[in-house]
């Protein structure tokens, strides 16, 4: 196959979802508590469309790929330290706030001139590729955004696959109601694909692939330019954590069949 | 009227996470070593947690379960941690810190799944330190996982030292595997016989090759030596049975038997061949040293990882402890804060933490100690070998010079100019490092595995019946049984009280412990409030009463400090590791606070995380001067004979009438008088008249001092103690239970 892309990954970082996360408002907005001392993984939808991409990359050779990331310098670099065992890729960290209420509008616009100014990019042969939500407060729009500032009109969201044709045209899962997907056929570069979970399982880490990683890595996190968010009159009325709730019964005689069938119904009501 | 602000005390905000490690532990600027924690930890709290937590320990036989575990290390370079990148690995240079942090990750969760990975190392590690550039180039390569696209199976090995009882064990000299000449053809290459049983022999169940100890039992071959077996050599290789061990489970161990026809190439070393003798290049003693004293530091680390691991399960439990009850509504100190209203909670935790920090302090730095003595050491060797001289005792000949020279650097000031001329050489580099590595290793596997299995006990006692379940959050009771094991394999620790008793008193260890108190009373002046005065009055007291016991004699005149009088011995060691510890744990803490500005992610709330782990320091020196001052007490007063109530124990008494006497020219002297006997003989009800202190005043006023010293510790105890019931943890442990 002949089909060669330049892929670019868009993917932030957030907090590990096991830490305690408690919304807080400081002086530039809300945000989480203590977020900067809390360790963050890659998020965990653009993970898997960090996944996809190697794996397509690897399927085509001569295809290219960058990770594009906007976080704090020193918190991408702790991330980098498993990502970059994962896959190869080369990293564009652009040096900004953490935290998922920055203006999406914001956001897009630093990912957008920094993926447009990647020295050698063919836009013809782009894929872009990000999570389509979220593990912070997920906007739901930035990766659009980014593909409309690119001038990228194509553009798929919930992807769960894709294959590519002979002809260089690619075929796309979508996800759709009823756990069903919708299939697509793009005739080809650029697009958008906003990834749920692909298909692939995380990749191990394997350090022979980190150290090849970073000789390219740290001196990109060392020259990551830094970009400041504006708000653009963004503002937020109220943040709280969905509400939960303990309710604890004592049941001395109920048959296991008993239980499982009144916390079915529990949860269908829910 | 102006007052002036109490200013609030900074608290910690989360547990210490990556970005602050990196810092204490000197490893923020190696990335592969960042990588290799990275990758070790998801093994760990992903493959390995959820074989524990599947019950995979409840079995003593290795199962595929357990050989896919491996499998995990190699994809995770694990076990490409020990090679060079020319062999497969991805680390250059010395890796005791690599190997330190990789085993320290596997045993936050299991210290078996670190065991097993430690095994490989170590049946290697003969023929890294010791072997051949042959020997090294095929059994490291063999040993490499393979690189993608290739199809090849890595091969395991075991260090094979342990024989059955009565052999060697505890005495590494007592040998009953055996080695001969089987055959030896003129011009060709001698075959030998070997004859070896094999005790407790980790990895055994699946190892290709073995590194083993044996003696000579033909007068061809001088002494003893350590030979590398294939399980594909003619004759027999019994893997043996697994033993039945409570611990450790997933490593395999076992007891096996090795009846080979070797060539004799494969002496680790190599050898040569005098008057018609094999004179093996190294001994199987010289072999031993080399690879334990830098793997022991390691298995002191599994422990500390263990103490560390135990705190986030702990904090949880306290917290969420009332939560569900009738009178524990959400809000209430009950529900928000539970088990850690009560201060005694909180203040065995601290204990707990600070032995942690203590012991991981500890370890990691014999780690970084020994990466900088390897190429050290080989320079030595080198510029020793150009001087004609070789051999142990040769060396140490030659090196004599060189410790008076390490000695008179120790008391120069850094202005000095002669100071720069003594640093700069290598020689006396190598000296300074060898003698301190020679405490720090066995100091590290004695304190962290015994003291830390003891101070896991108390972890697993503040869960409550929780702890001694299958189901408590961290595998808390299977940790505490492992940490026993940590402190009986590689070396139980009564071998590394008696290699401390050795290397502790030698002039160049003493002269640095004398260099480390005057850096402790100069760190507090400018951090008074991490113990570091305290710890300096109990080095004092360390070190006069070391030099007390060497000059004295018991009450029946015989010699205090020798080999053979472990009671003095012994626990003068013990006390050595205490101060060790707290030393490497302050300047730890100094280190964060010095670098972790300069992080962005250390440095938010940095100032409450060096706040709080200062306190830990400060907890711990003052437990460290406790102890050091019992012992010390105890050896120094100990040898005396109690006088008696009889002639002479009554010399110093007062006889009643003559007090009365004294009475009428000293009043009041009777109220001071405490020891007065009777014209009948009648005595206050006491074992005898109260001992004198005669040769012993600086002691009691070193003391006297010492207690003064522990002003504060207890305050800094509260204040870690309010950290930990404040500290923000995660909603959930990221392993399973």
């Amino acid at each position: 196959m002949s089909t060669t892309y330049q892929i670019v990954v868009c993917a932030g970082i957030v907090p590990d979802p096991l830490q305690s996360l408690e919304p807080v408002t400081g002086p530039n907005g809300p945000g989480l508590k203590n977020e900067m001392v809390l360790p963050a993984v890659l998020d965990p939808w653009a993970a898997s469309a960090l996944y996809e991409a190697a794996h397509l990359a690897a399927k085509l050779p001569g295809s290219k790929l960058w990770l594009v990331s906007l976080g704090p310098k020193a918190k991408l670099q702790q991330v980098m330290m498993t990502i970059a065992q994962k896959v190869a890729f080369e990293l564009v960290p652009i040096d900004g706030p953490i935290g998922g209420f920055t203006d999406a509008h914001a956001t897009a616009a630093a990912l957008a001139d920094a993926i447009a100014a990647l020295p050698g990019l063919d836009r013809t042969r782009l894929l872009l590729f990000g999570g389509w939500e979220s593990a912070s407060r997920g906007a739901g729009i930035t990766l659009q955004l980014v593909g409309e500032r690119l001038g990228i009109t194509d553009q798929f969201q919930g992807v769960d696959q894709i294959d590519v044709r002979e002809d260089g045209s690619f075929e796309v899962l979508e996800r759709v109601e009823g756990g069903k997907h919708q299939v697509s056929t793009c005739a080809g570069a650029p697009a958008v694909l906003g990834w749920a979970t692909g298909c692939l399982a995380e990749p191990r880490n394997n350090p022979q692939v980190g150290m090849a990683n970073m000789r390219t890595l740290m001196p990109a996190l060392q020259k990551a330019k830094p970009a400041t968010l504006a708000a653009n009159g963004l503002q937020y009325v109220d943040v709280h954590l969905p509400s939960q709730q303990r309710t604890t019964r004592v049941e001395r005689d109920m048959t296991p069949e008993d239980i499982a069938r009144e916390l079915v119904a529990w949860i269908g009501a829910e | 009227m102006a007052t002036s602000a109490i200013s609030e005390p900074k608290l910690m905000l989360t547990l210490p996470g990556d970005a602050i490690r990196q810092i204490q532990w000197r490893f923020a600027d190696r990335f592969d070593l960042q990588m290799l924690v990275q990758s070790a930890r998801g093994v760990a709290r992903g493959p390995v947690a959820q074989m524990v937590a599947a019950g995979e320990r409840n079995s003593h036989e290795w199962t595929p379960a357990k050989n896919e575990m491996l499998l995990t290390f190699d994809r995770a370079g694990i076990t490409a941690a020990f090679m060079e990148p020319e062999e497969g690995g991805f680390i250059s240079g010395p890796k005791n810190l690599a190997l330190s942090l990789a085993a320290f990750e596997l045993s936050w969760v299991d210290g078996g799944a670190a065991t097993a990975s430690l095994a490989g190392f170590l049946a290697l590690a003969p023929i890294h330190e010791r072997g051949t550039a042959e020997q090294a180039q095929r059994y490291m390569s063999l040993s490499a996982p393979p690189q993608p696209g290739e199809d090849r199976k890595p091969w395991r090995g075991a260090f094979v030292l342990t024989e059955p009882i009565p052999y060697v064990g505890v005495d590494t000299g007592m040998l009953s595997g055996k080695v001969r000449i089987a055959e030896w053809k003129d011009g060709s290459e001698p075959m030998l016989q070997v004859d070896k049983r094999g005790r407790f022999i980790t990895n055994i169940a699946f190892a290709n090759f073995v590194t083993a100890a044996v003696n000579s039992d033909d007068e061809r071959i001088k002494s003893s030596c350590v030979i590398i077996l294939e399980d594909t050599d003619e004759g027999t290789f019994d893997h043996g049975t697994a033993t039945k061990k409570l611990v450790h489970q997933l490593s395999s161990t076992g007891d096996p038997i090795f009846n080979l026809k070797v060539p004799a190439s494969r002496i680790v070393g190599g050898y040569t061949v005098k008057d018609g003798v094999i004179v093996p290049n190294f001994t199987h003693a010289e072999v031993i040293e080399a690879v334990f004293r830098r793997t022991r530091v390691t298995v002191g680390l599994m422990t500390a990882a263990k103490l560390l691991s135990a705190v986030e399960p702990v904090i949880r439990y306290q917290r969420g402890r009332f939560r569900g009850a009738e009178g524990a509504k959400p809000g209430t100190v009950r529900y928000e804060q539970g088990i850690q209203q009560r201060e005694d909670a909180l203040h065995r935790l601290v204990d707990v933490w600070a032995t942690g920090e203590a012991a991981a302090s500890l370890g990691f730095a014999a780690a970084r100690l020994f990466d900088e003595l390897d190429p050290i050491e080989k320079q030595k060797t080198a510029i020793l070998a150009e001087r004609g001289v070789t051999g142990g005792r040769a060396e140490l000949k030659a090196l004599r010079d060189s410790e008076q020279r390490a000695i008179e650097l120790l008391s120069l000031r850094a202005d000095d100019p002669r100071h720069a001329e003594l640093a700069a050489d290598p020689l006396v580099q190598f000296v300074l490092k060898d003698a301190e590595a020679n405490v720090l290793c066995p100091a590290t596997k004695l304190w962290n595995t015994g003291h830390g299995a003891n101070m896991m006990r108390e972890a697993v006692s503040l869960m409550g019946g929780y702890g001694i379940t299958e189901d408590c959050p961290g595998f808390l009771a299977s940790k505490w049984m492992d940490a026993q094991l940590e402190a009986t394999y590689e070396g139980p620790e009564a071998v590394q009280r008696r290699q401390l008793t050795v290397t502790m008193t030698s002039e160049v260890f003493l002269a640095q412990l004398r260099a480390w108190k005057r850096e402790m009373r100069h760190i507090a002046t400018t951090h008074p409030g991490t113990g570091a005065c305290t710890l300096a009055s109990a080095i004092e007291m360390w070190l006069w009463t070391l030099h007390y016991l060497q000059n004295a004699t018991d009450a029946s005149g015989g010699r205090l400090y020798h080999g053979q009088r472990q009671g003095v011995t012994f626990p003068m060691a013990d006390a050595l590791c205490w101060l060790l510890a707290s030393r490497t744990q302050i300047l730890d803490v100094l280190e964060l606070e010095a670098r972790g500005a300069s992080d962005a992610v250390a440095a938010e709330g940095l100032e409450g995380t060096v706040q709080f782990l200062s306190d830990l320091c400060h907890t711990q020196a003052a437990q460290a001067a406790g102890e050091v001052s019992r012992i010390c007490a105890e050896l120094v007063f100990g040898y005396r004979e109690h006088p008696g109530w009889d002639g002479i124990g009554c010399s110093t008494c007062f006889s009643a009438d003559e007090l009365e006497a004294f009475e009428e020219t000293m009043p009041g002297i009777s109220a001071m008088a405490t020891d007065v006997v009777a014209i009948d003989g009648a005595h206050p009800d006491k074992a005898g008249p109260c001992a004198a202190c005669t040769g012993a005043n600086d002691f009691l006023r070193l003391q006297n001092r010492l207690c003064s010293c522990l002003s504060g510790s207890r305050l800094a105890k509260d204040r870690a103690a309010e950290t930990v019931s404040k500290v923000m943890i995660p909603e959930a442990l990221d392993y399973p239970a």
